[in-house]
């Protein structure tokens, strides 16, 4: 039988996936600030309080610990909390009951409690957000043992995860990029702005679907290159690969946590040249993680240095926005740098 | 009485200190037991603010002489007040007995409760089995009055193969679930929201049930018991929100917490919340006080913080000397008395014990906790080595083993 399919675009794939795990499971809540009567300052849950209920889709206060720490209680009690934090820059007082609590209730617990909550936040820049509502805090995250780190870079994918990320039985942060909210976005700023309603992977299916964690997704099929990145990155990706003409893979990872660590690998050793792309401060961040793997496991087969383009080491500026972003420019650098090694 | 300088002739800044230090005679003459408010038992979903009374004065219902007192002594049958003493006495024995078994290398760190045994054992008494408690790391009593086996208290402490927890985590954070009794977390004040989320979910499911937080007065500083009162306020939800104060954090007294607030209890009067402030020392106090909170509870009245008055009798930890901080011969000045003795000398004013009784039921548990603690180490212990298999340390990490998990078991070469 034929799926029933509908354009979305990321905001209403997600709407779409919120609204179908509510219909199906009376176990699942979801609440967060300005998520009830309102439906969230992006629209993610919209419509969800008025559909569902004032006690499935409600607000809460202004407390990112607070909102985490009862998901948390009410995971351990048996239900299937969805919390949104409204920006992942606002993220870090909750971070201590995702770190130490939510994380690690199954392992100090020998698997007598669970946390089986998904934290939904928007990240990423390249809207004007400033330091307060541009980071992209996932190395923080994938770092935690215990803890699953999600990044979807178009519709179909983050329904398909969110879907998974709420019936999984561990805790799953849940990152959207919210460049990508409504299209895919080159990394220039000048270019026209596209969205999703043409795009191929803004055809969703209407009903229940799921992806698997630990699969990343080959957006882009070559033989000379491959690009390692997730998020807003696989379009930039994209479009500097156009500009330059490179005929690359570009991963999207969008598993970070659990990493498709195979998919890396088979990639690289038939391109034997890797760029590592993300928006995050370069040092510590996720990049290293897979450029470490990748030399590990691809020693032999590597024809030039891996090369990593990410945000500076400062606080995400905001004059100065399209400075720091890895944008079309720099990444196609890169792309060129690279090929002539 | 004396007063300790709390700023220095080099600046303005104030620093709060205790009245007694090393060195100082701790004089409690200022506390007038007879003079105290005793403040009488409201109807249970009276308006919060009516409760002020409540959160700055003390709840009592047990005189230092063994008489009851006033509307809050819940008359309690005499075999209730036997299995109370019963289950206050076998926690002070396991306590005991583990502190002596570190001092011999068998564990790595215990924490007695001594002195604060009438707040978990009453507080399982007065609550329904079902509800589940979000302890902080002194309320063993409650697994005694469950009824976990003593044995099994002292597997997890000791790490050994029949711990159920395989050794995944440090001596007393234990997670009992059949006896509603949450996982510890060792990370202070994080239980107390999450209790308020558990609640939370029952009022969502519509059950009957309640959950009872506990934390030192020290870590109500955290932001998580800010988030728990605003939170339980604003969804009213069936939480009893407990604040045991034993004056003080390791080193740090409670006035360091507390600030210039005039009991822990009041906190949540700020909140909206019920809140009372209640003799811990007290039994029939305590049972009464969580009764009543949990009749407030469960008749959809919301929350209650009760400020538990108590005295931490001994060091922090295993690891901890108290007289590196704390005036001598202060526990034996504290004027509340000990739990213990307290009913004890209760149920022997009603004519219901006797001082033989007391000491057949001391020798009667001590062999109870010499027999368990035989068990237990017979199955291992720190000193000896570990039995546990190392695949272990994988597991539970997630529900199902990742690949990179996988991946670094084999390099463990297992």
């Amino acid at each position: 039988m034929a799926e029933a399919m509908k354009q979305m675009n990321m905001i209403q794939a997600i709407n779409s996936a919120l609204d179908i795990k509510m219909s199906q499971d009376p176990d699942v809540l979801v609440f967060g600030e300005d998520v009830g009567y309102f439906g969230g300052v992006f629209r993610c849950t919209a419509g969800l309080q008025e559909k569902h209920g004032l006690h499935r889709c409600f607000d809460t206060p202004i407390a990112e610990g607070g909102i985490i720490g009862v998901a948390v209680g009410m995971a351990a009690y048996g239900l299937r909390p969805v919390a949104e934090i409204q920006f992942a820059d606002y993220i870090y007082p909750g971070y201590d009951q995702i770190a130490s609590e939510a994380a690690r209730l199954r392992y100090r617990s020998n698997g007598e409690f669970t946390a089986p909550l998904t934290i939904r936040t928007p990240v990423g820049g390249g809207i004007h957000g400033g330091q307060t509502h541009s980071q992209s805090p996932e190395a923080l995250f994938t770092h935690i043992a215990g803890l699953k780190t999600i990044i979807p870079s178009n519709p179909y994918d983050a329904k398909g995860l969110l879907i998974k990320a709420i019936e999984d039985n561990d805790p799953v942060l849940f990152l959207e990029p919210k460049r990508l909210y409504n299209g895919p976005f080159s990394g220039d700023p000048h270019m026209p702005a596209r969205n999703w309603s043409k795009h191929e992977l803004g055809e969703v299916p209407e009903g229940h679907y799921t992806i698997d964690f630990e699969k990343a997704r080959l957006h882009r099929e070559g033989a000379d290159l491959t690009i390692l990145c997730y998020g807003t990155m696989v379009w930039v990706a994209e479009a500097a690969v156009e500009a330059t003409g490179v005929d690359a893979d570009i991963v999207d990872l969008r598993s970070l946590m659990p990493l498709d660590l195979d998919a890396i690998v088979k990639s690289v050793n038939k391109t034997g040249r890797c760029l590592v792309l993300h928006e995050a401060t370069r040092t510590s961040g996720f990049g290293a993680e897979l450029i470490a793997e990748v030399q590990q496991h691809c020693f032999y087969a590597l024809e030039t240095p891996i090369v990593r383009v990410t945000g500076w080491d400062t606080p995400y500026p905001h004059a100065l926005e399209w400075e720091y972003f890895p944008g079309l420019e720099r990444v196609s650098e890169a792309i060129t740098r690279i090929m002539e090694d | 009485m004396t007063s300790r300088k709390n700023t220095s002739n080099l600046s303005n800044l104030y620093v709060p200190e205790p009245e007694f230090r090393p060195g100082d005679l701790p004089d409690y003459s200022n506390i007038n037991l007879n003079k105290e408010k005793w403040p009488d038992r409201p109807d249970p979903l009276v308006d919060a603010y009516e409760t002020e009374p409540h959160a700055t004065g003390l709840v009592r219902a047990l005189k230092l002489n063994g008489e009851t007192y006033g509307q809050w002594d819940p008359k309690l049958s005499p075999d209730t007040l036997r299995q109370a003493l019963r289950h206050m006495l076998l926690t002070r024995v396991v306590d005991k007995r583990m502190f002596a078994m570190q001092r011999q290398g068998k564990l790595s760190f215990y924490m007695k409760s001594i002195g604060e045994e009438a707040i978990a054992v009453a507080t399982a008494m007065a609550l329904e089995d079902t509800d589940m408690v979000f302890p902080s790391y002194r309320q063993q009593g409650i697994l005694m009055t469950r009824g976990w086996p003593v044995v099994d208290l002292m597997n997890q402490c000791l790490s050994n193969k029949a711990d159920k927890l395989q050794g995944k985590a440090i001596p007393i954070c234990y997670s009992v679930r059949d006896k509603g009794f949450y996982s510890i977390s060792g990370n202070l004040g994080t239980q107390m929201i999450q209790a308020v989320g558990w609640a939370m979910a029952c009022a969502y499911k519509g059950t009957n049930e309640v959950a009872s937080a506990f934390t030192g007065e020290g870590a109500t500083a955290e932001g998580d018991f800010h988030y728990a009162l605003n939170f339980a306020s604003t969804y009213r939800a069936p939480v009893i929100i407990n604040v045991v104060n034993n004056q003080w954090a390791i080193s740090t007294f409670q006035g360091i917490a507390a600030g210039q607030s005039r009991s822990f209890a009041s906190r949540g009067l700020g909140f909206g919340l019920a809140s009372l402030r209640v003799d811990g020392n007290d039994f029939l106090a305590v049972y009464a006080a969580v009764k009543w909170a949990s009749e407030r509870a469960r008749n959809g009245g919301g929350a209650t913080v009760i400020e538990h008055f108590t005295y931490r009798q001994e060091g922090h930890s295993t690891s901890d000397d108290p007289s590196a901080y704390r005036a001598k011969g202060e526990a034996e000045a504290w004027p509340f008395g000990d739990p213990i003795d307290r009913l004890k000398e209760h149920l022997i004013k009603l004519g219901e014990w006797d001082q033989e009784q007391q000491d057949a039921l001391i020798v009667e548990l001590k062999a109870h906790v010499r027999e368990s603690y035989k068990k237990a180490e017979a199955m291992g212990t720190l000193a000896s080595p570990t039995e546990i298999n190392p695949a272990t340390m994988f597991e539970q990490v997630f529900e199902e083993m990742p690949t990179h998990l996988r991946r670094q078991r084999q390099e463990l070469g297992i």
